[in-house]
């Protein structure tokens, strides 16, 4: 009887002891237990750090984000087709040519779909890349420096969508369109559409050591609209796929006109033929306009080059590189599973989902079992390619992407779930709703030959009730699931900003380490740079005044500048001398109609202002630097248009 | 007698198992120390101190009785590129001036205040008291190698 007494008491107090200090996870509505369960799975404790990184496209933002997983926090908005006043980006002299296209300026853009580089198929962590979906555009971002890097505008195209995939060695970035356009551009009837119009598909060389882009040629396909693609991968490698939808060829009404069809089409482009093509003289060269923007990073500044021509190629060129695979009902994802075995088909309209075999393609090539052919591309019979069927698995499939363990994860938006299946089985195995209305999911290296499983995150077009209400417009939200199990568990649910459509994530270890800290002021060769103190100056040329500028805790060389008279353009060229991780200073100036900067220790950034009125002007630090941040000022003296003040400036002296 | 014992040993180590176990990283002092008061001993920047040798990664430093002119001269280099936006060479600026500060001055607090400011400016007692001293503006550190911070110094040597 004693022991017993004793052993209860040592139980209910061990109970107690371990867990008295758990209770910070419990949340209502769920049992306490489970719910720390999942708390625990996604706390990351104060300053440790997440286990991967997650980039989510930023939609009608024009810009991409940078998430930590499975903690669901964004560490930052990268700037990439859109102004960013945050950090002066698009307005400061340096970075506004990053914006220019052949239709000027356009500080905007619709970003879709981040792709991470890969060398043999596995991600590599060098750049990302993202189209532009509206002004067509692909950007590279450098994951060193976090920065755009190189912005190039593909002719020939509208609505870039159908982008921007990655080859498994980085080879190209591909580009299709999702709106068939007349090519060239001319004033034409839209009735007259049908057989008259292009789809440009665009493969855009990627160089491997500067990661600099250019095109290396455009595929003219039909008239088609083609949706998304993804390339080959392991044994189909040298191939792409694109998904396609109004193969009717409809130019109003597409909602109706273009659902007509039983099925589209996946065409396929072995693109290692025409580029052989291609190598040995191939293909047309074509007048075009379309901007290449470059990043120098030892001048920081963006060169904008004007092209004038694109190579492009009509499929009846080159025999056997390109074909059609009948895939019913407007097929919208595309994607091919680790292997390169499987390409699946998301028929958006369709009640299951198809996924052929690249095995079998090549097999029904070579055996010239043909179906017919549209403008002359052989299609092939949607029997012979077929691999199989996930029957009726959920409502309006959209993209699907794999782990690596034999599974695939498909997202349905009607429906609002995302469910798991077997490839080779195709039987469905778990499904989770989604909150709600799910477009692109993401697993880290899930689109690649090497997915790192563990995490998936859903990223969901409509938010409803998910989170406080703040007025009629929302961000999105998206779920974080453990997919570690058999079963998917819903571990968290966090906001993502603009739209995003897909994302790409990565372990951070790949690149945690490579992540630039600070600019060396040695390797600054901005030609308007000011590197210490003795290089400071102003200088007038005609209306224009340079002010050669140095920031440091907590001071501006020089602080006091005379002699600028109305009507004059005043370009701040400011270099912070700081050589130490996190010590940006800002550059704010009194009725600047851009922005004012963040500048990076070592990097140079100019800001245009123009003198409108007579006056003393304050400038000031806008990133609170030190305890003396608030005396990090100066002032600009503005005298009147005939004034004859010579130009003097001045840093603590008495 | 010995029961008690015996249960509170297992809530003792129960409760370790329980809370905690993470390791921890940089440490904030945060409300951990009562500030010492020190007592007014004249501006820092006049004050001589040839003992202390700061914190930081320079432990130990013997100069050579001849400057070395070559490498004085990197150091002047250096020094204009990286340090002279708040010190000048002869009288006090943002931060104190260099010249005579080997009279005043170990060459291992030298060196490790170029190297080792952060720490230097919350853990020595004299720059802490210099830095109140220029207004609590903070020593940059300007990330110089070992070798050029050693340049830095040698360049002080000719002033």
């Amino acid at each position: 009887m004693k022991n017993i007494f004793k052993s209860t008491l040592a139980l209910v107090a061990l109970f107690a002891a371990f867990t008295s200090c758990n209770n910070s996870g419990k949340s209502g509505g769920k049992s306490g237990a489970l719910a720390s369960n999942i708390a625990e799975k996604v706390y990351v404790a104060p300053g440790e750090h997440d286990s991967h990184y997650a980039f989510l496209s930023g939609g009608y933002s024009g810009n991409l984000t940078v998430y930590g997983l499975p903690s669901g926090r964004m560490f930052k908005e990268i700037p990439v087709f859109s102004q960013f006043p945050t950090n002066g980006y698009g307005y400061s002299e340096e970075s506004k040519p990053m914006l220019e296209t052949s239709y000027g300026f356009i500080p905007w853009d619709d970003s879709h779909h981040p792709d991470i580089s890969q060398t043999n198929g596995e991600l590599d962590g060098r750049w990302i890349f993202i189209n532009g979906n509206n002004t067509p555009r692909i950007a590279r971002i450098g994951l060193r420096s976090f920065e755009t890097e190189e912005i190039i505008e593909i002719p020939n195209s509208a609505g870039n969508h159908s982008s921007s995939f990655i080859t498994e060695n980085t080879e190209y970035v591909v580009a299709g369109t999702r709106f068939s356009v007349p090519v060239p551009q001319r004033d034409m009837a839209i009735k007259d559409y049908k057989g008259n119009f292009k789809g440009a598909l665009t493969f855009i060389s990627v160089d491997p050591e500067h990661g600099h882009m250019d095109i290396k040629f455009q595929v003219l396909m039909p008239g088609f609209n083609y949706d998304l693609s993804h390339p080959g991968r392991g044994k189909s490698h040298g191939w792409f796929f694109f998904t396609t939808y109004n193969t009717e060829e409809a130019n109003s009404l597409l909602e109706v006109n273009a659902s007509q069809n039983d099925k589209d089409f996946i065409a396929t482009i072995n693109w290692k033929k025409i580029e052989e093509y291609v190598n040995n003289g191939g293909g047309t060269m074509m007048p075009a306009k379309y901007t290449h923007n470059l990043l120098d990073e030892a001048t920081h500044t963006t060169t904008s080059t004007m092209k004038k021509e694109v190579r492009v190629i009509n499929p009846s060129e080159v025999p056997g590189a390109v074909y059609l695979l009948p895939t019913p009902k407007s097929p919208h994802g595309c994607d091919v599973d680790p292997s390169g075995e499987y390409i699946v088909g998301n028929g958006k309209l369709s009640a299951n989902l198809t996924v052929h075999s690249f095995t079998k393609m090549l097999d029904a090539i070579e055996n010239e079992k043909f179906a017919g052919d549209a403008y002359g591309i052989p299609i092939l019979n949607f029997e012979d390619v077929l691999a199989g069927s996930v029957v009726q698995p959920g409502l309006g499939p959209l993209h699907t992407e794999f782990d690596g363990e034999g599974n695939a994860y498909t997202t349905f938006f009607i429906s609002s779930e995302v469910v798991k299946w077997k490839l080779g089985t195709w039987e469905v195995i778990d499904r989770k709703p989604t909150y709600y209305s799910v477009g692109h999911l993401t697993i880290p290296g899930g689109n690649s030959r090497k997915p790192f499983g563990k995490y998936m995150f859903a990223m969901n077009k409509i938010t409803k009730d998910r989170y406080l209400p703040v007025g009629p417009e929302m961000e999105h939200s998206a779920q974080l699931y453990d997919i570690s199990g058999d079963k998917m568990e819903l571990l968290l649910d966090f906001p993502t900003h603009g739209e995003p459509h897909y994302a790409a994530a990565i372990p951070a270890e790949i690149i945690k380490e490579n992540s630039l800290k600070f600019y060396k002021l040695a390797d600054n060769k901005h030609p308007r740079k000011a590197t210490n103190e003795s290089e400071t100056k102003v200088v007038r040329d005609g209306k224009n005044v340079h002010v050669y500028m140095t920031m440091i805790r907590s001071h501006f060389t020089p602080d006091n500048i005379e002699g600028v008279k109305v009507g004059d353009k005043v370009f701040f060229h400011i270099t912070n001398l700081e050589q130490d991780f996190d010590v940006p200073h800002g550059f704010a100036m009194i009725g600047a109609n851009n922005a004012d900067l963040l500048i990076a220790p070592g990097q140079t950034r100019t800001l245009a202002w123009e003198a409108k009125q007579v006056g003393v002007w304050p400038f000031y630090c806008t990133d609170f630097c030190s305890a003396l941040h608030q005396e990090m000022q100066g002032y600009i003296r503005v005298s009147p248009a005939d004034s004859d003040i010579e130009l003097s400036w001045s840093f603590g002296e008495d | 007698m010995r029961k008690p014992i015996k249960l509170v040993a297992i809530i003792a180590i129960a409760s370790v198992f329980s809370c905690g176990g993470n390791e921890k990283k940089e440490e904030s002092t945060y409300g951990k120390k009562t500030p010492v008061i020190t007592e007014n001993k004249g501006p820092a920047s006049e004050r001589v101190d040839l003992t202390s040798k700061g914190v930081g990664p320079v432990t130990s430093l013997t100069l050579d009785a001849e400057i070395d002119q070559d490498m004085a001269a990197h150091g002047m280099d250096v020094y204009n590129k990286m340090c002279l936006a708040c010190h000048k060479i002869d009288k006090k600026f943002i931060g104190p001036a260099p010249t005579g500060i080997l009279e005043r001055r170990t060459p291992e607090w030298v060196m490790n205040m170029i190297l080792n400011p952060e720490q230097m400016v919350k853990e020595d007692p004299l720059a802490k008291d210099l830095l109140m001293e220029f207004n609590g503006a903070p020593m940059a550190n300007q990330n110089l190698s070992e070798e050029d911070a050693r340049a830095v110094l040698e360049y002080f040597r000719t002033l």
